[in-house]
Parts: C-alpha cells; sequence; structure tokens
C-alpha cells in the first residue's frame, strides 16, 4: 500500500489529505497532520472520499442515445459525433447559440482549457458554472 | 476570502451571517469555534437558530431577505456612538457622505422593526464589531442568494470599511465558496463577462492581449449567464450545449424550465463520472476521470492553490476532461496540445497576473501558494487589501432595502429557505454513491416549526406535500424550534424531494445568482 497526498474534491475548505492505494485502487483517506486547514482532520465526506471513486456505477464507456436510450460507444464514435454536432450549431447559429457550463468540481487546468475552447473554437462567451447555486 | 482560514482564529469578533458554517464549512466552524474558546466572541446572523447560533454569544434572528436593513441599524449605531474608523475613511475610501447621509435619515426604530430583530441586539452587535481590534465577518449564500445579493455584499463591505475591520491580519471580509474549486473556476474565467484573472471580456486591451496568445478573435459581447441558458425554453436562444460535470437538472431554480430548456436542445453532451439526471437527457455522455485520476490543481476559499495528484488509473475507458476538450478542439479546428496540467498552467501563468507565479513545480513544494502571486519569486498573499484596495480607494455603495420576488400570501403562507447538510454535498452525485454518507442522512426532511406543525395536526416524520406556484414534492416533515414560525427549510441534496422544482427563479441582476433563500411555499398533509 503507499499513499498519495492530494487536496479534499468536496467543500471549498480544500483539506489536504492523504489516498490510501492498493493493488491500484484506492481504498481509504486520512488528513494531512500539518496542512494549514486539515491540520490532522477532515470532515465525514472527506473521510469517505474513496467510496464514490470505486463505485460500480461509474461511468466506464462513452454514451451515444440511439433509438432514445443512451447505447455504449467508441470514444472515436462519440468525438467525432460531438464535434460534428457542435460544429453544425456554429456554423448555422453562430457560437452564440451554443452554451457551455464548466464544473466547480474540476481543476483550474481542466475549467482553463474548457472557456478556452468555448472562446475560441466555438467563438461565444457563452460559458459559466454554478458559481451561485 | 479577504483571510486566511487560520486567522479566523485569531480574531477577537467573529460575524457570522447567511452561512451555516458547522454543516457547510466544517474546518472553518472549527476556527470560529477555537476562537470562542480563546476568548473571542461570535455573533452569528441567521433566521434560523443553527447549531453556530446556539454557539454565538448574539445571535440575530433576522427575517430573511432583511440583511441590508440590519447591517445599515448596524452602521447607525457604529456612526451615532463615534465607533466609525474615522482615520481608515479619510485614507482610504471614498464617497462616504452618500453612506452617511443615507444612515443619518435612517429611523432606527422602524429598521430594526423591518428586520424583527430587537434594537438593543442590534446595538450591542454593533459595539461588539466597532469596539474589536480584530473582526472578522465570514458570509455564505444567505447573504448572495437574494435578489439584491450584490446590494447585501456591498453592505456588508460597507460595515467593514466604516468600523476599519480590513487591510490588516486576522481582520477582514471572508465570503466561504462552497464547492472544492469555485473559486478556481471564477479565477480561469469560466464566467460569461470575464477572461481569466477577471480580466474583462469587454475590454479591448485584454481581449487583444488573448487574441495574441490564442491566435483568433475573440467575441467582445458578454455572454449568457448559467440561468440564463438553461432557462430559455425550447424556442431559446441555445441550440447546443457542452456540460462538464455539472447537474443543473438538481441544482437549477424552476427545474421544470430546465428540463424543458435541455429537452428542447438540438444537441446537449455532458461529461461526468456517473449518469447524473442532466447526463440522463444527453445525446453524448463522457466518461470522465475523477479527482483521484488525473493531477492539476485546486483553489479553495482562501485563494490557496493546491496541487491535485494522481493516486490511481481512471477505470474503465474514462478519460480526463482536459484529454476530451483537446479531441473535440482539434476536431473543431482549433489545436489545442499540452503535454501535461502543469503545461496548461504555465500559459495560465503568463496570462493570468493573480496567478503569475503559479508554476506546478513551486506548489509541488509546501501547501501550495495563495494568489495573488505575481511573478515565480512572490510568496503568495495570506491576506488582502494591505496598504490599498485592489480598484485604490475602497467605494461606500448606501442600499437600500429591496423586497424578496416573492412574499409569503394567503395561499402559500410560508416562507421557504434551502440550504445544505453535513452529511451530503451538492446533487449528490458523488455523497450518496457512499454507503456510510447514506447511512447518516439519505432523505430530505422539511423543518418546520412546532406551532405550525400543530396547525396541521403534524407528527414528527410524517410525509408531507410541499407545494409552490411552480411544482410539488413529498418530503418528511422535522419539527424543530430551529425554523420560527412561518419559515420552513430543507436542502436540495436528493432527486427524490427535487426542491428546485419549486423554488423561484427571481435572480440579482449585477450576479445573476437566484433568490434560493426565499419563495412561499405551503404545506399539506398527504392524503391517507
Amino acid at each position: 500500500m503507499h499513499d498519495v497526498l492530494t487536496t479534499c474534491v468536496y467543500c471549498g475548505c480544500g483539506c489536504g489529505l492523504y489516498l490510501h492505494v492498493e493493488d491500484g485502487l484506492v481504498c481509504g483517506s486520512q488528513p494531512s497532520r500539518h496542512h494549514p486547514v486539515s491540520r490532522d482532520n477532515l470532515c465525514v465526506k472527506g473521510w469517505h472520499i474513496h467510496e464514490s471513486v470505486n463505485h460500480p456505477d461509474r461511468l466506464t464507456t462513452p454514451l451515444i442515445r440511439k433509438n432514445g436510450v443512451l447505447t455504449p460507444a467508441t470514444w472515436e464514435e462519440a468525438l467525432d459525433f460531438t464535434a460534428q454536432q457542435l460544429g453544425r450549431i456554429r456554423d448555422q447559429h453562430t457560437g452564440k447559440a451554443i452554451g457551455v457550463l464548466t464544473s466547480a468540481k474540476c481543476t483550474n487546468e481542466e475549467n482553463y482549457l474548457l472557456q478556452k475552447f468555448a472562446r475560441t473554437a466555438l467563438g461565444t462567451n457563452n460559458v459559466d458554472h454554478c458559481a451561485r447555486l | 476570502m479577504t483571510n486566511s482560514i487560520n486567522e479566523i482564529e485569531n480574531a477577537e469578533v467573529i460575524l457570522v451571517s447567511g452561512s451555516n458554517t458547522t454543516e457547510a464549512h466544517p474546518q472553518v466552524a472549527r476556527r470560529m469555534l477555537a476562537a470562542v474558546d480563546r476568548g473571542a466572541r461570535l455573533i452569528v446572523i441567521d433566521p434560523r437558530r443553527t447549531r453556530l447560533a446556539e454557539c454565538a454569544h448574539l445571535h440575530l434572528p433576522l427575517k430573511p431577505g432583511t440583511d441590508i436593513p440590519l447591517l445599515n441599524a448596524m452602521m447607525r449605531v457604529l456612526l451615532d456612538e463615534g465607533l466609525a474608523d474615522d482615520l481608515f475613511i479619510e485614507m482610504r475610501t471614498e464617497n462616504f457622505l452618500a453612506l452617511r447621509d443615507m444612515l443619518n435619515r435612517l429611523d432606527l426604530e422602524e429598521t430594526a422593526a423591518l428586520t424583527g430583530v430587537p434594537l438593543p441586539l442590534i446595538r450591542q452587535a454593533a459595539q461588539l464589531y466597532g469596539r474589536a481590534r480584530k473582526a472578522v465577518i465570514c458570509y455564505c449564500l444567505g447573504i448572495t442568494q437574494h435578489v439584491c445579493g450584490t446590494e447585501n455584499v456591498q453592505t456588508i463591505a460597507n460595515l467593514a470599511m466604516l468600523a476599519g475591520q480590513i487591510e490588516k491580519e486576522d481582520t477582514g471580509v471572508d465570503p466561504l465558496r462552497g464547492q472544492n474549486n469555485v473559486q478556481g473556476a471564477c479565477d480561469m474565467g469560466a464566467l460569461p463577462n470575464m477572461l481569466p484573472s477577471y480580466q474583462g471580456v469587454h475590454n479591448e486591451d485584454y481581449r487583444e492581449k488573448f487574441e495574441r496568445a490564442w491566435g483568433m478573435r475573440l467575441p467582445e459581447a458578454t455572454g449568457l449567464s448559467l440561468v440564463e441558458m438553461t432557462h430559455g425554453g425550447p424556442q431559446g436562444p441555445i441550440r447546443g450545449m457542452y456540460i462538464m460535470g455539472e447537474n443543473p437538472m438538481l441544482s437549477d431554480p424552476t427545474l421544470n424550465k430546465v428540463e424543458e430548456t435541455l429537452r428542447g436542445l438540438d444537441f446537449l453532451a455532458v461529461s461526468d463520472i456517473f449518469l447524473t439526471e442532466t447526463a440522463q437527457l444527453a445525446q453524448v455522455v463522457f466518461p470522465a476521470a475523477c479527482f483521484a485520476e488525473k493531477s492539476g490543481t485546486f483553489t479553495n476559499s482562501e485563494r490557496r492553490v493546491q496541487m491535485v495528484r494522481q493516486a490511481t488509473q481512471p477505470p474503465g475507458e474514462c478519460r480526463a476532461d482536459s484529454e476530451i476538450i483537446m479531441e473535440l478542439s482539434a476536431r473543431l479546428g482549433y489545436a489545442m496540445k499540452y503535454g501535461s496540467s502543469g503545461e496548461v498552467m504555465e500559459e495560465i501563468a503568463l496570462l493570468s497576473p493573480i496567478y503569475g507565479g503559479m508554476y506546478h513545480d513551486r506548489l509541488e513544494q509546501g501547501w501550495g501558494l495563495q494568489w495573488p502571486c505575481w511573478d515565480r519569486n512572490h510568496p503568495g498573499t495570506p491576506f488582502l487589501h494591505k496598504y490599498y484596495f485592489t480598484r485604490g480607494r475602497g467605494h461606500f455603495m448606501p442600499a437600500g432595502h429591496t423586497a424578496p420576488g416573492e412574499a409569503p400570501d394567503q395561499e402559500y403562507p410560508l416562507l421557504l429557505m434551502t440550504g445544505r447538510i453535513y452529511h451530503q454535498y451538492h446533487t449528490g452525485t458523488m455523497t450518496r454513491k457512499s454507503e456510510r454518507l447514506t447511512r447518516e442522512c439519505d432523505h430530505a426532511v422539511l423543518q418546520i416549526n412546532p406551532t405550525d406543525a400543530k396547525g396541521l395536526c403534524l407528527r414528527q416524520g410524517e410525509p408531507v406535500r410541499l407545494l409552490s406556484r411552480r411544482g410539488e414534492i413529498t418530503l418528511a416533515a422535522s419539527i424543530t424550534d430551529q425554523v420560527a414560525s412561518g419559515m420552513v427549510y430543507t436542502t436540495f441534496h436528493f432527486h427524490e424531494a427535487p426542491i428546485n422544482q419549486l423554488t423561484n427563479d427571481a435572480f440579482d441582476s449585477g450576479s445573476r445568482c437566484p433568490e434560493y433563500k426565499v419563495c412561499a411555499v405551503r404545506v399539506a398533509k398527504v392524503a391517507p
């Protein structure tokens, strides 16, 4: 077993915690003793953070709606179809007809990339996230 | 937050407004209670008697939506009793006369009556806050989720500046951010009017800088905000959407409108780790890697940018969102190639002044850095506004009372507030997958005062119907005097009782924040 020091994914406190990893699976967590926020303490959500990581309900393959039903598809299919659809809307109605929601749960780098994608590839400032909710 | 979380522990007076801190920000609450143990005074402004309110020296149970009159009354007391910080006002602020004139015109008795809080209690709170050497104000969505959210925040800033409770260590104004990286998402320009680092899209110089870096013309007009996108209806301005890791089908107000809008789109793609209520409506769903399966950074509420490190491989065919975005972008004719999240951060540092010194190699050491961090040698900034405000002088913005978008009436006599609980998180996408958290709390309850419950002949735990002009849900009654008569309270975590079918989509015109803290409802017994 080994530990990986990372940052909690729940609230805005931003605790430093160690994820216990065994056989490639995250199987537990523990607060960092010296981290300025956690200081050897986690809330109940932080202590059980691993349970959602390994959950059997995790999505594991791309899905495309076929005949009204979400059906497993390959990455190529899903990416091509999405790009084609967004491209069509952009070309027909301009970027103003496309909305992009980024995520307050994703990393800074991912948020940066998605707003850049919206403003360049899609040509729209319709980009927001749930900051107010 | 203008302060660091640890500074709260050293404050002499802590004023908490519209924050259920023990439930929603446990680590911040821990600092508040530690401060109380050391002799600090705690003032809680909240319509409900929250756990923190029970620990407070003063609890001001105001009527929902009357934050501005309450804070104005406190400021008037500061003026009347000579507790305003004249030197600070003179040296660091502007527009004081407008605030003073507005306050002097107030009828204190009348204002206090509006809030429902006895005047002597308001006076005591003002004296405590005004006399402290070091005082912090912590606020949360109880302040912002109102039609007058922007004015509420400005009024808090007025109070802090009037008393000179800012610019020093352990002293300041601390909005507590909800999600782990809501601060970062804002910093990164995931906003319809801002490029990264709060550089406005309408400003030509900023836009030109990004146009040069990104190699193409950028749109000038402010985009649509989240509620505008999700409430446009089937004939709305939006035809296609890409949603990364969000669940508006549970988190947005007036859900029926959201569903109608999303179903009416020509195309919807969602990337998430679980098949959320929103993903169920999509044409394409991408399986995303979760936080333990990728690397990057999160920015917490105290502006601390910290590393997220990969601990394990993503299950099945899951990919990191960054990979998905790069693949899509290339297919749409705009190639973005980054070898690692560290490389993305380099670009962020070059274009965003407040992140100017944030490079992964630095963040890897120690506990991250707090912005603003202007360059590679800058040590980061534990507290803001030392010597000067970002805009120069602090500008007083006097505001008067604005009534909520919907008031209780004969048909819907109760006032509903929504919020969070300790064991669940946001729309429950993750926490409800945890067996232990579910064991602690797995269903929504409606807090209702014993008087109101008696009027309806309700028993503890009995299922009740909750109705508003926009919808109806069923949930269990929890009879408690934590809420006053005439008010009810519940959470938005549970898809079985989607409270946002009931909430009002009136929103603040400045911040586009919906009014989750006030709407009119009726409680009815479930027919036997």
